[in-house]
């Protein structure tokens, strides 16, 4: 059923602020007694909404699997190893400019069941609150040139070609530290207060 | 500038994103069901409104319950799972604090937006599809 914008898309979003954010959340490589295994990231960009505003001071939280491809979650059941040094969670708080930034590792791909030989490209989850209830965001982020891409149903859940690549981070030299880490930037864009809201 | 697409919570949410218990004294279970009425098991609910914050998964029953104050005729319920492409977004209203919106659904489902008092707890269950799907807003 629609509902005026004012009802809800433009109603205030949910109080996120009982779920705690430390610096530390950001860097999911510095979370155990040592660092995970893995190619070392950086992830970065910025919320903005899609009126071109900066969301700022929002909360942005991640989830993935490991270099390997497994996931801390014990319904995940694929056998590949688990790292003792890495949980593959983490949060952040954007700046004022809406920007925000991950330290962690890139995950592995893994298979899923979802049909014969199905594996799901390499991809990280990502949570994002913004201002207001139309602004609420949960979807995944995916590397450049995966080979896996093409065939993935869920990233393939989205009909236009563009919209695919909304998903798919860039590679990123200036965001790459030399000696030390890869760069990937990958800007969210969450609902602003002129945008049409999608039809179920 | 094109809103970034929705993709589905997957199934292995759980260890990342903290559940939070909400504070109040009204504490609010339900069950959330499929379009079999089978319990979803690996759901997300958020509930919102009037500076109010609960989040909470689903267990192996679907079951799912959260504490908030009375201090508005609704809150928002945010519903994600393994098998959404997008999350649904409804309201559940306390008893007795039916306004226009839910007078403006159809009168077969608008109980499907009003909680009940149930032996000292208020019950909300929320059905993603079927006969009784609950009333979702876009």
């Amino acid at each position: 059923m629609r509902l005026a914008d004012e009802w809800f898309h433009r109603a205030p979003g949910p109080a996120f602020g009982r779920i705690g954010v430390r610096p530390e959340d950001a860097d999911l490589t510095r979370q155990h007694a040592s660092e995970p295994l893995g190619e070392r990231i950086i992830l970065t960009g910025r919320v903005t909404d899609s009126d071109g505003r900066p969301v700022r001071n929002t909360l942005v939280e991640i989830w993935q699997a490991n270099a390997a491809g497994r996931y801390v979650d014990p319904a995940d059941d694929h056998p590949a190893p688990l790292d003792p040094n890495f949980t593959g969670a983490g949060r952040c708080l954007t700046d004022d400019e809406g920007a925000y930034r991950f330290v962690t590792v890139k995950p592995g791909a893994y298979p899923w069941r979802n049909h014969d030989n199905a594996w799901r490209p390499a991809h990280v989850h990502f949570s994002v609150f913004g201002p207001a209830l139309g602004s609420r965001l949960v979807t995944q982020m995916y590397f450049p040139g995966d080979p896996l891409l093409p065939l993935d149903p869920i990233l393939n859940s989205i009909p236009d070609a563009h919209g695919r690549e909304l998903l798919v981070s860039r590679f990123d030299l200036a965001t790459t530290i030399p000696e030390w880490a890869l760069g990937y930037r990958w800007d969210i864009v969450v609902r602003g207060r002129r945008a049409t809201p999608a039809e179920r | 500038m094109i809103p970034t697409p929705s993709q589905t919570v997957g199934p292995f949410f759980g260890f990342a994103l903290p559940q939070v218990e909400g504070q109040g004294d009204v504490r609010v279970e339900g069950q959330l069901l499929d379009g079999a009425g089978e319990p979803v098991p690996d759901g997300l609910l958020e509930v919102s409104g009037d500076g109010q914050f609960a989040r909470c998964r689903t267990d192996e029953e679907g079951a799912f319950h959260f504490a908030v104050q009375q201090t508005s005729p609704f809150l928002t319920i945010t519903v994600f799972a393994r098998g959404l492409l997008r999350h649904l977004s409804t309201r559940m209203y306390f008893p007795g604090q039916e306004g226009d919106v839910p007078a403006s659904v159809e009168a077969g489902r608008r109980h499907t937006l009003v909680a009940r008092q149930d032996r000292g707890v208020l019950r909300f269950d929320v059905r993603l599809q079927g006969p009784e799907e609950t009333v979702f807003f876009v």
